[in-house]
């Protein structure tokens, strides 16, 4: 048997078993829908009630703030639309969201704002933006970390510019994509200055088809889902018991071991960025790595687990297909519904050269990641790029 | 070997998967995504991928998906369109084997470590007698798709390998249905995979450049019609032109972008003695002398004389007048050759031994 190694954590991570373990009662013996009223209902609305306070405790809000939604996209669709029908007025998002908050900003006519070399948002950009609009801003959502390159954002910076822009009644509310950050940065300080704030439980040990969107008071959203008025009537739809409980499982046990694994896993990735750069020339780090052209971004804060590369004269697709033939397994960044890696609108945003970015590779660490998985890349990540480099 | 099959989400790529398989082979799938925009014609959509998947996994078979996008529209499209443009006839499925599959992909396969790629196409792969390959036509007469393939020379078909061409289509579906293939019912997919059934060449063009309405003239110069787009006009075209007086059936005889028209006349004007031909191809050394000749897909091939010019340029010159092969459009000429087949027994075959651009 090869060895493995999973650098796709960005993608998605592996349940953690006390998280399964908690789940597990929730749907056999624990089966009731919180909807009802009897003693089968009741056990499952305190065991919502119960997750919804752990993790309102592990985000830093009320227990009323948290609306359970299928997932991220979910949580994002709603908070931009504000949910049906849609808030009036213009959406603010930045160029490097994830599509399910760049694609409704879109649909609804909506706005973007350009970002720095890092993938930051541009400050000066987004309040000449937001003056430019003046009072038809509905939203402004911005990132708290990007899901491609890593790089975070600093919410308060994003808050008090909107908050210059309306300095008499706060009324524009921000909302932030948290789901690649939740893993691994402190919602309690990181997003205190958010309004609305989207998770997903799958990317940090939960299950898959659960998430959050978490809607501070005074902001309100309407449903986007409609029907039997669950979630204070602000999403339908009978509660995910078993997800829900799972999701709190997970990020509770990511709150209490953040410390201890962004220390080891920042060690990781760190080794394997030095090494990828020493071993293969023309192999850059998108972040802070200097492009050809595009100026260095110096010390820009980045999840820990993010290591993004580009090498010069080699193909994404042909990487991965070697890369997963020596058993590394990563991704080009964004991949569309067939599977086919696209360019990806980050690193466009972010002003790396289409030459460049066509040999984007997303190595993406997560708690599970070893000293070995690293070594593995170090071994193949080099030859994969000489065999591409030489068939070109 | 190692073989990559391309998989377009047909009934026919998917058979080519599992006779490999049976072979021996080692199977990686691979379709390739190259139109993004619209499709009715079957071909590029996720829905297809999503059957090149399915069929793939059906046979325990790993399936990837490349995106040839950019290169699709550089050597397919931007062509299609100048063509067009130019008056000539463009060949998208000849420059999308020529440029795509056997070449992009070709390319891709051998680096990542293939020994060879396998498509659906009926056509075989024959070895001649000194032991070199040619394109013979597939098993299956009445869907033999050797024509769109005769870029392929003797080279490339080192690499190549088209294992449904010795079956007859019914075969194929049979094969497909008693694997369970869910493709095994697909219907077969027809015109040009970027061009929808629905809306059709003219609103495709229309997006990507201006079109030109033109003047229809008969052949003594007198204005019998006219035409909303000059540049959509065909060679030996017959219908849709709703041309004033006259009679008898009329075609059109000539088409000249740059003034703007199009000549009509009786079919009897259509008939050429010879084609020249350029940007040719060889199977391997250029050919003299008798040949078999095909100018269009599907059409019927007849027999001629070639003759090689100084400056590189072929002629083809019919025993029988033929039909006028529009400026642009492939022409792809047959040899008898004798073969070998894979246990030793010797035989005779059709082959393409080159192919070229009507002038």
């Amino acid at each position: 048997m090869h060895p493995l190694a999973d650098l796709d954590h960005a993608a998605t991570t592996r349940l953690r078993p006390q998280v399964a373990e908690a789940m597990a009662p929730f749907g056999s013996v624990r089966y009731g829908n919180p909807s009802g009223s009897h003693r089968l209902a009741r056990d499952a609305v305190r065991a919502v009630d119960d997750a919804r306070e752990r993790l309102a405790q592990v985000i830093g809000c009320e227990p009323g703030d948290v609306v359970f939604t299928s997932g991220g996209t979910e949580a994002d669709n709603q908070a931009v639309t504000g949910g049906m029908p849609p808030r009036p007025g213009v959406p603010v998002c930045s160029a490097v969201e994830h599509h399910a908050v760049l694609d409704v900003v879109e649909a609804l006519d909506g706005r973007t704002v350009a970002v720095d070399a890092s993938g930051r948002v541009d400050l000066e950009a987004l309040a000449s933006l937001l003056d430019e609009l003046g009072d038809r801003v509905s939203i402004v959502s911005v990132m708290l970390a990007n899901n491609e390159v890593g790089t975070i954002n600093d919410l308060s910076a994003v808050a008090a510019v909107i908050a210059a822009h309306e300095p008499e009644v706060p009324r524009v509310p921000l909302h932030t994509d948290a789901v690649q950050a939740a893993a691994w940065l402190d919602l309690r300080t990181t997003t205190e200055d958010a309004q609305m704030i989207s998770l997903s439980a799958h990317k940090l040990g939960g299950p898959k088809g659960i998430g959050a969107l978490v809607v501070r008071r005074p902001t309100t959203v309407r449903p986007l889902i409609l029907g039997g008025g669950q979630e204070r009537e602000r999403r339908s739809g009978t509660l995910n018991v078993a997800g829900i409980v799972g999701f709190a499982a997970a990020m509770e046990l990511a709150d209490a071991e953040r410390e201890a694994t962004t220390l080891r896993v920042a060690a990781l990735r760190d080794r394997l960025a030095a090494g990828l750069v020493s071993a293969v020339p023309g192999l850059v780090l998108t972040v802070g790595g200097g492009h050809p052209g595009v100026p260095s971004s110096g010390a820009t804060a980045t999840l820990p687990g993010a290591c993004h590369v580009c090498v010069d004269g080699a193909d994404s697709e042909a990487l991965l297909f070697l890369l997963e033939s020596d058993g590394v397994m990563a991704s080009a960044g964004s991949s569309c519904a067939s599977g086919a890696q696209e360019a990806s609108h980050v690193l466009t945003a972010m002003g790396v050269p289409p030459h460049t970015a066509r040999g984007a590779l997303r190595l993406s660490l997560g708690r599970d990641s070893t000293s070995a998985d690293v070594d593995l890349a170090l071994r193949v990540v080099p030859s994969a790029v000489e065999r591409v480099r030489a068939f070109s | 070997m190692r073989v990559l099959a391309a998989l377009s989400g047909g009934v026919d790529s998917s058979v080519t998967a599992a006779l490999l398989q049976d072979q021996g082979h080692q199977v990686v799938g691979v379709t390739m995504k190259l139109w993004g925009g619209e499709s009715d014609s079957g071909c590029c959509s996720v829905s297809d991928v999503e059957d090149a998947r399915r069929a793939a996994a059906q046979l325990d078979v790993d399936h990837h998906v490349f995106n040839f996008g950019e290169e699709f529209e550089e050597h397919v499209i931007a062509p299609y369109v100048a063509d067009h443009l130019a008056g000539r006839t463009p060949n998208p499925c000849v420059e999308c084997n020529r440029r795509l599959k056997f070449d992009v992909l070709l390319r891709r396969a051998e680096m990542l470590g293939f020994d060879a790629v396998a498509t659906g196409h009926h056509a075989r792969v024959v070895t001649v007698a000194d032991g070199t390959r040619r394109i013979g036509r597939g098993a299956d007469t009445a869907k033999d798709q050797s024509y769109v393939l005769y870029p392929l020379t003797a080279i490339e078909l080192e690499r190549v390998l088209l294992p449904i061409g010795e079956m007859t289509k019914d075969v194929v579906r049979e094969r497909a249905a008693a694997l369970h293939l869910r493709t095994a019912t697909k219907p077969d997919s027809q015109d040009v995979c970027f061009i929808t059934r629905t809306d059709g060449r003219a609103a495709f063009l229309e997006q990507r450049a201006e079109l030109h309405p033109g003047r229809i003239v008969d052949t003594d110069g007198t204005q019998v019609g006219t035409v909303s787009a000059v540049e959509l006009v065909t060679i030996g075209q017959r219908r849709g032109l709703n041309l004033a007086g006259g009679s008898g059936r009329r075609f059109v005889v000539d088409v000249d972008v740059a003034s703007a028209t199009v000549t009509v006349g009786p079919p009897q004007h259509l008939l050429r003695d010879e084609v020249a031909l350029d940007t040719m191809v060889w199977a391997t050394e250029p050919v003299r002398g008798r040949v078999r000749v095909q100018c269009s897909a599907h059409g019927a091939a007849s027999d001629a004389l070639v003759d090689l010019q100084q400056d590189g340029r072929v002629i083809v010159r019919f025993d029988e007048p033929q039909r006028r092969v529009a400026a642009g459009q492939s022409v792809v000429l047959y040899q008898q050759m004798e073969t070998v087949g894979p246990d030793g027994t010797p035989g005779i075959d059709e082959v393409v031994v080159g192919g070229g651009l009507a002038v």
